[in-house]
């Protein structure tokens, strides 16, 4: 058993099935909205003002950034650990892997309240 | 003449691996790799490589033939070098000791962690446990693994984390033990491979399956176990 403290839900299975399972969420809310533009009669600013006044489409918005959020750090988190090791560059690599890490997650805490901000604000 | 462009490396002698050049007279034969490389020992003694049984079954000569991960016992040159062209190298990710001989170590710690023996806590019968002809169908396509490596040095997520990830090889035979009907510790092997790396740092790209010499299917058993750990865990 290898012990992580910085993946997503410290344990592979968690990981695996919340990455997939965001996956779909992900293409379910990339049809909809691809189906939105290309299928509606009047797709323009009102349509889609509309659109996103409604409830129910900002929380399934929300849900897709949390989704992209969780996804994007899953998958990252793997790439960050393939590449940055200390088997590769020395124990310089704990330092450079801790600030990718916390540049990923800032990166992910603002694009997530910015998006909440948007999704709300308009 | 075949050309043949061998990888050299004595860490004693040389500062940087090379590659040398061989010219070598097949005589019209289609011979085996491992054939090629004892008639060049013959001229070169210098020349290091393993080999023992010479027909694929003890897994000592696996190195990257061409490109591609194989046994030099068993990998023709009509295979290994069609248009006149041979190229030896080690098995990739691995340490070179000399020329084609890697170290295995880091591949033997991996079969070590998934404790590749039966563990069965139920009282030992009189003669043998015995099994049911559909329970020992079960283990056709895992017992046959010769742990030669050609999988596990194909495999880039062995390749960056060779401490961590198990590696195809060993992941077949962790589902080897898994799927054996007379094994009780399935819950603690499972246990122990719950984890980002263990199991997980598998995407699935199937390099394993592509070279194994024996033609087995490490994927599949690395899906089997994360449904088992999926059946586990939810």
């Amino acid at each position: 058993m290898v012990t992580t403290v910085t993946s997503f839900g410290r344990s592979g299975v968690f990981d695996w099935l919340y990455q997939r399972v965001t996956a779909v969420v992900l293409l379910a809310y990339t049809l909809f909205i691809v189906g939105f533009i290309f299928l509606s009669d009047d797709f323009g600013y009102e349509s889609w003002s509309a659109l996103f006044d409604q409830r129910w489409m900002r929380i399934f918005s929300l849900v897709a950034l949390l989704s992209t959020v969780a996804h994007a750090w899953i998958g990252l988190w793997s790439v960050v650990t393939d590449y940055i090791t200390n088997r590769m560059m020395g124990p310089k690599a704990t330092t450079l892997r801790v600030l990718a890490q916390v540049v990923l997650g800032a990166l992910a805490v603002i694009y997530a309240v910015w998006g909440i901000e948007i999704l709300w604000g308009v | 003449m075949l050309k043949v462009s061998i990888y050299r490396y004595n860490p004693e002698t040389d500062k940087a691996p090379y590659m040398q050049d061989y010219e070598f007279d097949t005589q019209g034969k289609d011979l085996m790799v491992l054939d090629v490389l004892e008639l060049l020992k013959a001229e070169d003694p210098t020349l290091a490589f393993r080999r023992s049984c010479r027909e694929g079954v003890c897994g000592s000569d696996g190195m990257n033939i061409s490109g591609r991960n194989g046994l030099a016992c068993t990998t023709p040159l009509s295979e290994a070098a069609p248009k006149g062209k041979l190229v030896l190298r080690p098995l990739p990710g691995l340490p070179v000791i000399r020329d084609l001989v890697v170290d295995m170590e880091q591949f033997y710690e991996q079969y070590k962690k998934i404790e590749p023996y039966l563990q069965n806590d139920t009282p030992a019968p009189a003669i043998e446990r015995l099994q049911s002809p559909e329970d020992r169908e079960k283990l056709d396509g895992l017992y046959e693994c010769i742990l030669c490596a050609c999988c596990s040095s194909a495999c880039p997520s062995f390749w960056w984390n060779p401490d961590k990830f198990i590696g195809p090889a060993g992941l077949l035979q962790a589902y080897r033990f898994l799927a054996d009907s007379r094994d009780t510790a399935t819950d603690e092997r499972l246990a122990g491979l719950d984890d980002p790396f263990s199991v997980f740092r598998c995407h699935g790209i199937q390099n394993c399956v592509n070279v194994c010499p024996k033609g087995l299917n490490p994927t599949r058993a690395i899906g089997h176990i994360r449904n088992m750990l999926l059946a586990r865990a939810v």
